[in-house]
């Protein structure tokens, strides 16, 4: 048998497993089996299926990244088996959000179906029959290792790629997955908090509510380390490394949404939109769901503190006076220092909310006025919740991405994304390098970057790409045919280079005016 | 090349959106011109209608290169510059099975993975001993034949066309090399160079030769009348470039030149090292400065190449006074700003080859081949003052 027959029988192995891995599942959610070994089989087979399929479907081929035929095939090019896939996938969130009973939870007795046939699992991690919230996560994080292990093996060429994908996997599988999981059985019936260490304030929106307060000073010392540990990645953590690496040491190495869009989101990264007016779009709408956390974030912590008696012990004008200095800080800051750096209508938008944010924070603040902002904040954050959090992140976030490309919730909607955006946009040592005059406009990296950044507008330049937006996920460099893109961290100041020409070119450009 | 692929959709090739024009007062004109009226500073378009101008910039750029064989005409036979090239190729696609690329150099190695990547049997005719060997030394081009053939396509070295054979309704059936060779197919793809596009100037008064004629300014013979990229040929070349140069980075560099000229900014044209890219399927390359295809008394040259990777260092410099000339690189990337200061510098070998890591340009966590490189040079200058 010579290598490619081989490798087909090792490819048609893989496939059948991976059917039947994915029969078993087929089977499991409409029978009422909580049988172990089945569930066991099915997530195996499914693993090592496609694992298999991928190894012998990459080695067949000669090393290098292609991408032959991604706009003819139906799936990847927006075609009907594109719509069909995001049909299923939306219908499969609205279930698992809305209808949960559809996939067989059940609040008061025993769950039947998909989510029954993960029992044996949830029950081996933390004790409990599984919810639809564990049969998803379960999924989730499967996707994320047979999809992470089939991006491994088409950019094996890269090391960056494969160290990049195996970090998302480990986070996605400790940190989100198993430790919180093994947590939750070690902390017994404590109420519920959130245990997956690097899910930080704003993309864990409810960090701050009452109950999530509440649920971790009642949980013990574990309870008070995530508390600390919370404020300490928001306030130490995130800021130092986004300073040094760029947003992407979160965004595409450690976060789950970026894990799943990295990973089974890959083959749809071509479909983001790089028109100017969806960029505008974009700023838009995810400084607006940014605006929407923070005030919903403040009027709960409000609500909070107005009982003296709180948990966090804090009084409502100690918050008061936080918040007034946080915003003149953040006034001073990007209003007054990196003001030059905002476009004009940036500014101006910062400006307004600015003042009215302080305004209605000294008005109505300073006799204690409840609810703060005029609306109840347990409106605010049932809006928050169901608009951003269920409809926009997951039944959109997912449901999209053979339609409008991976990273739809990361690109318009994650407010975490837009603080490290607006970070790595003006304080980080991270950019992508364009390699002088080598740029020849194909568009191989813009038709590849998932987060919609037009990067050959820059590289035909010769100017060095510095966007808030991008994740850094490295696939621009990587399909760059003539080695023109590199992504670096390097002293802040040489980032943003003015030249009016690409490197080669010795005439002396006109004094500008 | 990657439209037919699959890669990208036509969209995705505009190198701006098509607002893009219009936002900056451009209007875009799609017709042919036929001809040039110089003293009504005129140009004539197919439609006979005429737009006059103040200043008149040509861009017409190459047309392939044909040869004169029986059945040059047939339909399938065609050459890969212009959009329309590659629909004529997208119309014929269905009835190739088999194909034949003329021709070895940049354009026949990328129609050559073109139809390849659509399932066509690919026969790659080269003239030459190797592959783009007028550019590139035996070991690169051996690299690249290689890995050429590792893909599928056959190569036929030192082959040239003879004849096409065409059926009764003039379609291509086949061709027959000078080794009276028969190699059935239904495509001749025809990539044996390009010249300037300018048969529409023939009886304008602009003074050609290969292409337009053209000062250090860009100026033609005529007033007003600037030519650019491709089409245009240099009266006086700069030192170490040619006359006419129907490669990208050369277009834009004139491009830019002559923007700021008519802006009010007069320039000649200075274009710095000469640096150039390709890719040939999966392997980069990269070049700056100047190297030749072999070494010469006035050059020498140190080689690297990986034990088992397609990857490849060379180094060309002067025999006498070591100063650095150039570089060739094959599937490492090299860092343009560093190379452009050392040639405009003339650093002399040493000194770069002790610099060479400031050069790396390769994704992080990769290999850094440079310092492979760097130390093998070092050991065999050791030996070599040694002896």
């Amino acid at each position: 048998m010579n290598k490619t027959q081989s490798l087909t029988v090792l490819k048609n192995t893989g496939l059948i497993a991976g059917l039947i891995g994915l029969a078993l599942l087929a089977y499991g959610s409409y029978s009422d089996t909580d049988n172990g070994f089945l569930l066991w089989s099915c997530l195996s087979l499914i693993l090592l299926g496609t694992s298999l399929y991928s190894a012998a479907l990459y080695q067949g081929q000669i090393p290098g990244i292609q991408n032959n035929g991604v706009w003819f095939n139906a799936l990847t090019n927006k075609g009907y088996w594109g719509w069909l896939l995001g049909m299923a996938l939306t219908a499969f969130y609205i279930a698992i959000y809305f209808y949960p009973e559809l996939l067989g939870y059940r609040t008061q007795e025993k769950s039947t179906g998909l989510v029954a046939f993960f029992d044996p699992l949830s029950l081996a991690l933390n004790g409990k029959p599984a919810t639809q919230w564990f049969m998803y996560g379960s999924l989730y994080t499967l996707a994320i290792l047979i999809f992470g292990v089939k991006f491994i093996f088409k950019y094996r060429t890269n090391r960056y790629q494969i160290i990049r994908t195996l970090s998302v996997i480990f986070f996605q599988l400790g940190f989100a997955f198993l430790i919180p999981e093994l947590l939750a059985k070690l902390n017994g019936d404590s109420p519920y908090f959130a245990k997956d260490l690097k899910n930080m304030w704003p993309l864990n929106y409810y960090f701050f509510e009452d109950w999530h307060l509440d649920g971790m000073l009642q949980g013990g010392s574990l309870g008070l380390f995530m508390l600390l540990f919370g404020l300490a990645m928001i306030v130490v953590v995130s800021p130092l490394l986004t300073y040094f690496y760029g947003k992407r040491w979160y965004c595409s190495w450690v976060c789950g949404c970026g894990g799943l869009a990295e990973t089974a989101g890959d083959p749809f990264r071509q479909l983001s939109s790089k028109k100017i007016s969806v960029w505008k779009l974009e700023r838009w709408m995810i400084h607006c769901v940014l605006l929407f956390i923070s005030i919903t974030t403040i009027a709960v912590l409000w609500t909070y503190t107005a009982n003296p008696n709180n948990g966090l012990g804090i009084a409502q004008s100690a918050i008061w006076y936080g918040l007034l200095f946080l915003f003149s800080l953040i006034l001073v800051v990007l209003g007054g220092f990196y003001r030059k750096q905002l476009p004009t209508d940036a500014r101006y938008t910062f400006y307004t909310i600015g003042t009215l944010l302080i305004l209605t924070l000294a008005l109505r603040g300073w006799n204690g006025s409840e609810p703060l902002f005029g609306i109840s904040s347990y409106q605010l954050r049932a809006w928050y919740g169901f608009a951003i959090g269920a409809v926009f992140s997951g039944v959109l976030g997912v449901g999209f991405y053979p339609l409008l490309g991976s990273r739809v919730w990361c690109r318009f909607g994650c407010p975490m994304a837009a603080i490290l955006g607006l970070q790595q946009r003006l304080f980080s040592r991270f950019r992508i390098t364009t390699n002088g005059g080598q740029c020849i406009s194909c568009g191989n990296c813009s038709t590849y970057c998932e987060m919609g950044i037009d990067v050959r507008s820059y590289a035909q330049q010769g100017k060095n790409i510095i966007r808030s937006s991008c994740v850094g996920c490295g696939i621009c460099a990587s399909v760059c045919p003539r080695g023109v893109l590199r992504l670096e961290n390097d002293t802040p100041n040489n980032r943003i280079q003015d030249s009016a020409y690409p490197l080669g070119n010795l005439l002396k450009t006109m004094p500008k005016k | 090349m990657y439209v037919y692929m699959g890669h990208m959709k036509w969209e995705h090739l505009q190198p701006y959106e098509a607002s893009f024009w219009d936002d900056n007062k451009i209007t875009l004109i799609h017709e042919r011109i036929t001809g040039l009226n110089s003293s009504k500073k005129e140009v004539i378009l197919a439609t006979d209608l005429r737009l006059s101008y103040r200043s008149l910039v040509l861009a017409t750029g190459s047309k392939p290169n044909r040869l004169d064989l029986p059945g040059i005409n047939a339909l399938g036979v065609q050459g890969l510059y212009h959009k329309k090239d590659l629909e004529q190729l997208e119309r014929l696609t269905p009835s190739i099975q088999s194909a034949v690329v003329v021709g070895g150099g940049l354009i026949g190695v990328e129609l050559a993975e073109m139809l390849h990547s659509r399932g066509i049997e690919v026969h790659f005719l080269i003239r030459e001993n190797a592959f783009w060997n007028t550019i590139l030394p035996k070991e690169e081009a051996q690299m690249i034949g290689a890995h050429i053939e590792a893909h599928g396509v056959k190569l036929y070295c030192n082959t040239e066309l003879k004849a096409i054979e065409t059926d009764a309704e003039n379609r291509v059936r086949g061709v027959i090399t000078h080794k009276e060779e028969q190699l059935p197919c239904q495509f001749v793809g025809l990539t044996i160079g390009v010249h300037p596009n300018i048969d529409c100037f023939r009886n304008s008064g602009l003074e050609t030769d290969r292409g337009i004629l053209v000062d250090e300014q860009l100026t033609t013979n005529l007033p007003d009348v600037y030519a650019i990229g491709d089409c245009a040929q240099l009266r006086n070349p700069p030192k170490g470039r040619k006359a006419t140069e129907a490669v990208w980075y050369s277009g834009r560099m004139m491009g830019e030149t002559l923007a700021e000229t008519l802006s009010g900014n007069p320039q000649t044209y200075t274009p710095g090292p000469w640096f150039n890219s390709a890719k040939f399927f999966d392997i980069e390359y990269q070049t700056y400065g100047l190297v030749g295809p072999q070494e010469t008394a006035i050059e020498a040259h140190w080689y690297w190449q990986h034990p088992k990777q397609n990857c490849s260092f060379r180094v060309a410099y002067n025999k006498a006074n070591r100063q650095f000339l150039g570089v060739h690189s094959l599937g490492i990337r090299l860092r343009h700003k560093i190379f452009h200061q050392w040639l405009l510098n003339e650093k002399s070998i040493d000194q770069v080859m002790e610099a060479l890591t400031q050069a790396h340009f390769d994704a992080e966590f990769s290999t850094i081949h440079l310092k492979t490189i760097q130390a093998a040079y070092f050991k065999n200058r050791l030996q070599t003052t040694q002896k």
